[in-house]
């Protein structure tokens, strides 16, 4: 039985092959888990109104975004607007969809569509101030942002 | 005994079984939070001098105050009640349509509503007027858009359920999947049977 002596070994080198798959695993994990979301939201998250008849934005590259909410900052009262990473004034709107459309080919720009993201308690008079800007500079297509959801209720408590 | 000192290669061939399983888990549990909401045209900016008359029996007056209170043609409602009130109001058909490309107006053939002559002529003249406070809270203001939405959508399915057997969403689904001039030609007809005519006149401030 001992004619095929077993050779010594040393230390066994750690096998590198299963290296790529971490690898690849990570790639993934990374890919996967960052947010697609470009923007650092400076005013509160906002807590977006539930509504059941809601459509989804298609061609996302052609849709800019406008978040209304309250400050992060507790003492400070009223809603804020947010476009781009700053907080902006209302008259600053149309700079903001100009600056977008510059950035899109000429003919994607009427199918733009601005997306307002606005918490369910925010007043609705900032809403329409925004919804008037966007009229005079003819950026039509507006989506209100939601959850989708039955339950209405909770909208307005 | 001379096994174990050796070491002993572990498979490497699971890893990529785990690697994969780890992937899937992420692709499942991460949501990339789609985009969704209730779609708005906004009306196109008019001089200020063009003068429409309306017949007062043709729009539909919702008034929303600051406390979140709800006036349909003067009357206090609440929410809910808003679907049906303004299905009722558009699928009147008392009178007849809007004219159209030259073409007198016709009477509505498929509306089944009451056809009361103190309401609504024709889908087509109908106005749903949406008057708001400045504050109003958003979510209401959403909320009403939402039932005025939920009942053309409504309105638009039952038509397309009996002329076509399919409904308005489901062809809109199709037409998403797989656009075709026939399904077009369809979607245009149903939108143009009920077209969302709604005002927003200045917020009361």
């Amino acid at each position: 039985m001992s004619k095929f002596k077993k050779k010594k070994k040393g230390l066994p080198a750690i096998s590198t092959a299963s290296l790529p798959d971490i690898v690849f695993m990570l790639l993934f994990f990374f890919m996967v888990s960052t947010t697609m979301r470009e923007t650092d939201l400076l005013i509160k998250k906002p807590n977006l109104p539930t509504a059941s008849e809601v459509k989804k934005l298609e061609l996302k590259s052609l849709v800019s975004t406008i978040y209304v909410g309250k400050s992060k900052d507790k003492r400070i009262a009223g809603d804020k607007i947010q476009a781009n990473d700053k907080i902006i004034d209302v008259k600053d709107v149309p700079n903001f969809i100009f600056s977008e459309r510059a950035l899109r080919k000429e003919e994607e720009v009427k199918f733009m569509t601005t997306s307002i993201k606005a918490d369910k308690d925010a007043s609705v008079g900032t809403i329409l101030d925004i919804k008037e800007q966007l009229r005079d500079i003819n950026a039509l297509k507006v989506s209100f942002s939601t959850r989708k959801g039955s339950d209405i209720k909770s909208n307005y408590k | 005994m001379a096994r174990r000192e050796s070491g002993g290669d572990f498979s490497a061939s699971s890893m990529a079984d785990i690697a994969f399983l780890l992937l899937i888990f992420f692709l499942v549990t991460t949501t990339m939070d789609v985009d969704s909401g209730i779609a708005r045209k906004l009306p196109e900016k008019t001089p200020q001098d063009v003068q429409v008359t309306i017949k007062e029996k043709n729009v539909l007056d919702i008034v929303v105050n600051r406390n979140n209170q709800l006036l349909v043609e003067n009357e206090f409602v609440q929410v809910t009640d808003i679907k049906r009130l303004a299905m009722e109001f558009i699928d009147n058909g008392g009178g007849i349509g809007a004219p159209k490309e030259g073409k007198p107006g016709e009477p509505c053939d498929y509306c089944k509503g009451r056809r009361d002559p103190e309401s609504s002529d024709h889908p087509s003249k109908a106005i749903i007027s949406l008057q708001s406070d400045r504050g109003t809270t958003y979510g209401m203001y959403v909320s009403i858009q939402n039932e005025i939405e939920a009942a053309y959508n409504e309105l638009r399915n039952r038509l397309a359920v009996e002329k076509y057997g399919r409904s308005y969403n489901d062809l809109l689904d199709d037409y998403n999947d797989n656009p075709t001039e026939s399904l077009k030609e369809k979607i245009d007809y149903l939108k143009d049977s009920y077209p969302q005519i709604i005002s927003e006149p200045e917020p009361i401030k």
